[in-house]
């Protein structure tokens, strides 16, 4: 019978059995992140997904109707599941240059990190679990989420989520990076966008002052002015901005990108408000059209520290010398927490430039990274985690 | 002249036709044959990583198609051997293959080198500075080879993406194909226009042909290998695969002058040596390709350069102006 220790003894050689499968986990990481996959955009990728899975033998492979890709891997007991999930989408528009470059040491390419790599790790987890020879009591369910970033917001997992018959009894959400990553709670989160417009029939003669930006200027020094509590923590991430066309063009429009963060469900529902207010007034005063769209929240939660599945993952970690990052999370997480369902999310290998063109993972890390991710299913499946 | 039509619907391939690599295998195993692949480079280290992981993983690992991979080099100094090794291909510097010959430097001698370092029944060439690879670029051409005994050489032709307009798209080749080398073959070797691309830098071929063709080591080696394998085996000998799409580097004009002197070189040779350039009458047809969805189909176009005399010999002008 399996236990904590005999695993934990097992995994450095598994780390190193995982290395000689290096070439195909690869060649389907460049693959996959060849094809473009906007949030929205997800549907090639996840057919290359589908293909995989078929010719892997797993027969019950499908696409649901929230575009999803799902492969189930029989278990020899299938009473219960665990699921493994990687977002399908990336940041990266199609009409970037999706191709990779593989160097001695790292594969560089938009998306590589996140997530095409954490897909390419369940794309191939069949393959691998057959040549590692080994079986599972509980059926797997490997997911390609769609529509997870940005306005997706977890549209794909929740669809899932909501509309599967499996028994889930525990869950792995797969990163890229970064190795060592653990996350088991949620914090709660408001993520919207804040849109100044100087209205078509504006006074062009008052010279100078008549421009979007200075609006969302305004509401912007109006947040940041807002008196954020130190406990429970929350903070405010003025994530992006654009607007304006030129130099010398009065701009017409302006959006803020932002997220409200915090670990108490009121804090985010009372800075929301607040938020609402502050748009309100700058609107009335200066009489340009200021709008809030906020499209997507969190709530707080998550297993504790103490829970079986984490003591698990964090005695894999330590198995294979990974120092474990502590860290809440807000991405497909979020949605199995909704779910009361005990998840992980899990980073694979080390990157860098992430979310830029020149985005890069290490090879090596990954195979640690990998066997990190076998060990935990090992140990939910040999009832470790329960 | 062989009806070049019916020759290219019975030996113009989609790789898409070829996408059971099961089948494939097992038929490879049954017809006994070995495959070699062979990557040459120079300075290729951005892309030639890519290219063995996944020839090595869909190829070797997952379906054994290819028997070795082997990269041989003309002497690289970025990191192309260093990455090579790294992801398991056989690295060969081409000077220390048969050391004994006088060293040259240039694709073809790498491609002539293979032949004798490398075991395979059957060598698939890709060039190492593809930048969209995919397992087609080898699977695509050795599938004719596998399943049609009596096919000795095939050859690659892709999209050419810039060159789409409407449902039609001008399958040509590169600027050089299309302006040097398809009117050449139009008018010395008509039967060779049926190739839609002869200078692709991607083929499969039998060893037992490789062995008996010479090869030009720079720039004419694709040019020499068609009029050479057409004149000892026929067009018979010849299938071609559309591979899709190949991104790579563009070369500036002045690169392609360099490119058409060797090949204007290695033609004159051959037409020389065949007694071709003698013939009294030329051919006056031009023929280039269109397609037209799966349809590969070639356009002749009737070019006839009439002449004048000089003026002087007309009687009018002479009585004109009195001479």
């Amino acid at each position: 019978m399996m236990t904590s220790k005999t695993l934990s003894k097992e995994l450095p050689a598994l780390e190193k059995q995982l290395i000689k499968h290096k070439e195909v986990l690869l060649a389907n990481l460049v693959m996959m992140g060849e094809i473009p996959s906007p949030t929205f955009g997800e549907s090639e990728r996840i057919e290359f997904l589908l293909n995989r899975f078929n010719e892997a033998g797993l027969t019950e492979s499908s696409v649901d109707d929230g575009g999803n890709g799902i492969g189930l891997l029989k278990g020899t007991n299938g009473e219960n599941a665990i699921l493994i999930n990687a977002h399908a989408d990336t940041v990266f528009s199609a009409k970037t240059d999706h191709t990779m470059q593989v160097l001695s040491d790292k594969i560089v390419g938009p998306g590589v990190a996140d997530n095409s790599l954490g897909l390419a790790v369940i794309t191939t987890l069949p393959y691998l679990l057959e040549q590692l020879k080994i079986e599972l009591n509980h059926d797997l369910i490997l997911l390609g989420g769609t529509k997870s970033l940005g306005r997706g917001d977890l549209q794909g997992i929740r669809f899932f989520l909501n509309n599967n018959n499996f028994k889930i009894s525990q869950a792995i959400c797969v990163e890229g990076v970064q190795l060592g990553r653990l996350s088991y709670s949620s914090i709660g989160m408001l993520r919207g966008e804040i849109t100044c417009r100087v209205p078509e029939s504006y006074d062009w003669s008052r010279f100078g002052d008549a421009s979007a930006i200075l609006t969302l200027n305004e509401v912007i020094n109006k947040i940041n002015d807002m008196r954020l509590p130190k406990r429970p923590r929350t903070s405010i991430v003025m994530g992006s901005i654009v607007g304006g066309t030129s130099f010398n063009t009065i701009a017409r429009d302006a959006t803020l990108g932002f997220e409200v963060r915090s670990e108490s469900q009121e804090v985010v529902d009372s800075t929301g408000q607040t938020i609402e207010d502050i748009v309100m007034e700058v609107s009335s005063k200066t009489g340009d059209e200021v709008e809030l769209d906020i499209f997507a929240r969190r709530s707080p939660g998550g297993i504790p520290y103490a829970h079986p599945l984490n003591k698990c993952a964090r005695n894999v970690m330590d198995s294979l010398g990974i120092e474990p990052r502590l860290a809440p999370s807000t991405s497909e997480l979020a949605a199995l927490i909704d779910k009361q369902i005990p998840a992980l999310t899990l980073g694979i290998t080390e990157g860098d430039r992430l979310q830029k063109s020149d985005e890069s993972i290490m090879i090596e890390p990954i195979f640690k990274g990998l066997a990190q991710l076998i060990g935990i299913i090992k140990s939910i499946d040999g009832g470790l985690c329960d | 002249m062989i009806n070049l039509q019916e020759w290219i619907n019975k030996n113009t391939y989609h790789h898409s036709r070829f996408w059971d690599l099961k089948q494939l295998v097992e038929t490879k195993e049954k017809n006994n044959l070995t495959i070699s692949l062979c990557l040459p480079t120079l300075n290729e280290e951005k892309t030639i990583g890519k290219e063995i992981i996944l020839f090595k993983s869909e190829l070797m690992n997952r379906y054994p198609l290819i028997d070795e991979i082997a990269v041989i080099d003309s002497g690289s100094d970025d990191k192309t051997i260093e990455v090579s090794k790294k992801y398991g291909a056989d690295t060969y510097l081409a000077s220390e293959i048969l050391p004994n010959l006088e060293p040259k430097r240039g694709k073809g001698e790498n491609l002539w080198k293979a032949i004798y370092q490398l075991k395979g029944d059957i060598i698939v060439y890709v060039d190492a500075d593809i930048s969209n690879i995919h397992p087609r670029f080898v699977y695509g051409l050795v599938a004719p080879l596998i399943y049609r005994e009596e096919v000795k050489y095939v050859k690659a032709f892709y999209d050419r993406p810039l060159a789409i307009s409407g449902n039609v798209r001008t399958s040509g080749g590169g600027r050089v194909t299309e302006i040097l080398v398809r009117p050449l073959f139009s008018l010395f070797f008509p039967e060779l226009t049926a190739i839609i691309q002869p200078l692709s830098g991607e083929y499969a071929v039998r060893r037992e042909v490789l062995e008996q063709i010479a090869f030009p080591i720079g720039y004419g080696v694709e040019t020499s290998h068609l009029i050479d394998v057409h004149h000892k085996f026929g067009l018979e000998a010849f299938a071609q695969t559309d591979l899709d799409k190949r991104v790579h580097e563009n070369k500036p004009t002045i690169d392609l002058g360099k490119m058409s002197f060797g090949i204007l070189q290695t033609f004159i040779k051959r037409a020389k040596a065949l007694g071709i350039l003698d013939k009294a009458h030329h051919e006056t047809v031009m023929r280039q390709f269109q397609v037209t969805k799966d349809q590969y189909e070639q356009n002749l176009i009737e070019i006839v350069e009439e002449e004048r005399p000089p003026m002087i010999e007309i009687e009018e002008y002479r009585k004109k102006f009195g001479r």
